[in-house]
């Protein structure tokens, strides 16, 4: 925290204005705004205070369990060679967030943002949610320190993921489902907001993902990078050395946000940001906004949008529904101007075979977002030398999918 | 003169506020729009504020969503909105028209381009929602060398230090949002009111407007008389909504409902 940062680096990000570049900022209506400011100042002076950061650590530790393993995947790794040329065949890891109570990353930046609404006196917590992991993590540490809880959840999503659901009410939150537009993640997040605005004098909004007005996608990613920086010193004891590559999905891109932050000043790691290619990316049916949309401003950011040539912001499309929304954080928008993380896509199929592989081989159900990551390294990794290492976030775990993948597999149950 | 300032300065002379229109255009179909357009001088309107249609629109209730979900899907997008505007000019030189609506459509179509084809066709000032004064740098400079006003939102949430800078970023008339909420679900107390006007002129001369939550021509008079000017939105777009038919598609009679409501509301207004 304290070392100086040189004067090439890429964490220097957000400026005063909440940019990254051109992408970011805080562009909300005039009846968020002070509330958007209050939220900034809040989190600047929680940022220095030691305190603050002693009880958000205390809660990682004995609550969420962290750190988080890291996991040599030998079998996966082997099974990967098999097929790769002589010599070919990196070695993956994962680091396991899908073992933190709840059962996905998304806990480490609730919890901060929780003790931070203490902090600024707020009593009533909204959050919004699409695969149900960001509800359940935000509705679990509302039950911890007795705060009103509502997750705004697109209907669609609601459908898809009845397990969550049922968890965000059995933790005492109100699950509000939204059906405007897709009725999906995008819809939930305008929701959340229109609540927000009018509720401000006691409410804190709890947004899961490094997007929305400044300071909401420097401060997830802030708590976030708990895991790369965790990473780091595994990957050290492990290896003695940093990883070759890492490899995470992006929805909105926290927990890629939060595994890339602390080595993106180390060039020898290369760092792959997996989109969701739905349906194919020459299909209309994918959330690849980095590869297929372009600068926009939508839910309070500038950021890399799907949209159609008039601006109208365009449905995003994903098997798995923590990824399906058609941008994508600020920080990942500028990193791919400039070049430091290759954005790629999975497609719904290979993420639903690589959902298959991991239980088969590693004994480790993950969830359909990593699983999109996990397609990637499949790929990647023939293509590298043995000797070198490929670490992938294992952000979440599967529980919540398997009626989805039952059904695409045509099992019923 | 802009048509705004001319417009504000007439009312001053006669007497009496302003009657703000909100409808959005293309809902539910051009014709229907357009003819609404023609005809909102006529049953009253002072000031017509043009909705832009947006796929995300943040600030607005179920009301005005359903609208642009309407709007577009019989079409509409900013440069028909824009042709729209010109259409309306060929009759009316005199009622101000004001883009109401949200910034990524402007970014799509070009900042600078906009703001000079806005121009061109007839428009006098925009409020673009999510644009605080924060993040206006981009938008000012080609909106004011086109003589564009920048109306702004204030806000009950809008404190006394944040005030006077978002009253300085602000040309042609401020609209004050009289409830901490979106559109169409709430109104303020005439106790709120009261103070909140005053608050406001203490930082600026320019006219200023009520919005967010005024249904009625009680609540439009009341309005008119603390400020100097009432927006009425929602109500409107109600009106509209229930004269169409099951599919959605105007009835020969929506037109005149909609304009009979804009006139009940203007002459609340000018009986004071």
């Amino acid at each position: 925290m304290n070392k100086t940062v040189p004067l090439n680096s890429f964490r220097q990000g957000p400026d005063a204005r909440g940019r990254f570049g051109q992408f970011g900022g805080r562009f909300v209506a005039e009846t968020l705004m002070p509330l958007i400011l209050e939220v900034e100042k809040a989190y600047e002076a929680a940022k220095r205070d030691p305190q603050f950061d002693a009880e958000w650590r205390r809660l990682l530790t004995h609550y969420v369990g962290r750190p988080s393993p890291l996991w040599y995947a030998d079998r996966l790794t082997e099974h990967l060679r098999k097929d790769a040329a002589p010599g070919k065949g990196a070695k993956v890891y994962f680091k396991r967030d899908e073992l933190n109570h709840t059962g996905a990353h998304k806990i480490n930046a609730v919890l901060g943002q929780i003790l931070l609404a203490k902090r600024m006196g707020k009593t009533r917590i909204i959050a919004e949610t699409g695969a149900g992991q960001h509800g359940v993590a935000t509705a679990t540490a509302c039950a911890l320190f007795d705060l009103p809880c509502t997750v705004f959840m697109g209907a669609t999503d609601v459908e898809r993921q009845q397990p969550n659901v049922f968890r965000m009410k059995l933790l005492g939150a109100q699950v509000m489902p939204v059906t405007s537009g897709a009725a999906t993640l995008k819809d939930a997040m305008n929701e959340a907001l229109r609540y927000w605005v009018a509720n401000v004098e006691d409410t804190y909004y709890c947004i899961g993902t490094v997007a929305g007005p400044h300071p909401y996608p420097a401060m997830v990613r802030d708590f976030q990078s708990v895991i790369g920086t965790e990473a780091r010193a595994q990957m050290q004891e492990a290896e003695g050395r940093l990883p070759d590559a890492l490899v995470a999905a992006i929805g909105g891109g926290s927990n890629a946000m939060g595994l890339f932050y602390p080595f993106l000043d180390d060039p020898e790691v290369q760092m792959f940001g997996v989109e969701a290619a739905g349906r194919g990316l020459h299909t209309e049916e994918h959330a690849a906004s980095l590869e297929k949309g372009r600068p926009g401003v939508l839910h309070g950011n500038r950021m890399y949008l799907l949209q159609d040539a008039d601006g109208q912001v365009q449905e995003a499309h994903s098997i798995s529904a923590g990824l399906d929304y058609p941008g994508v954080g600020p920080e990942h928008s500028w990193l791919h101007e400039l070049g430091r993380v290759q954005y790629v896509g999975a497609t719904d199929d290979e993420a639903l075979a690589a959902f298959q592989l991991c239980s088969k081989l590693e004994g480790i159900i993950p969830a359909l977002e990593p699983a999109h990551a996990l397609a990637y390294v499949i790929r990647q990794a023939p293509a590298m030398a043995r000797d070198q290492i490929l670490l992938m976030n294992l952000c979440g775990r599967g529980d919540k999918d398997i009626f989805t993948v039952a059904r695409h597999l045509g099992v019923e149950m | 003169m802009s048509r705004i300032a001319q417009r504000f300065a007439d009312l001053k002379r006669e007497g009496r506020g302003a009657l703000v229109t909100y409808l959005q255009a293309y809902d539910p179909d051009p014709a229907t729009s357009l003819a609404l357009l023609r005809g909102l001088p006529g049953a009253g309107a002072d000031v017509i504020e043009v909705g832009v249609p947006f796929t995300d629109p943040m600030a607005d209730g179920p009301s005005i969503q359903k609208a642009a979900i309407r709007a577009l899907k019989a079409g509409a997008t900013l440069s028909r909105v824009l042709a729209m505007v010109r259409d309306f000019r060929k009759g009316n030189d005199t009622t101000p028209i004001v883009l109401m609506g949200y910034y990524n459509p402007i970014l799509a179509y070009g900042i600078e381009r906009f703001c000079t084809d806005a121009s061109c066709s007839g428009v006098d000032g925009l409020i673009i929602v999510d644009v605080p004064p924060e993040e206006a740098d981009e938008v000012e400079p080609h909106a004011r060398a086109q003589g564009l006003d920048l109306i702004r939102l204030v806000a009950p949430t809008t404190d006394e230090a944040r005030l006077p800078r978002v009253l300085a970023a602000t040309s042609g008339f401020v609209y004050y949002v009289s409830i901490a909420g979106i559109t169409g679900t709430r109104s303020a107390s005439s106790a709120s009111l009261e103070a909140a006007v005053p608050r406001i002129r203490r930082h600026t001369d320019l006219p200023v407007c009520i919005g967010f939550g005024i249904r009625t021509p009680q609540q439009a008079a009341e309005a008119a008389r603390l400020a100097d000017g009432a927006v009425v939105g929602t109500a409107l777009v109600d009106t509209l909504a229930a004269s169409l038919d099951e599919d959605g598609q105007a009835r020969p009679e929506t037109v005149r409902q909609v304009l009979d409501q804009v006139r009940g509301l203007a002459e609340a207004i000018r009986a004071g």
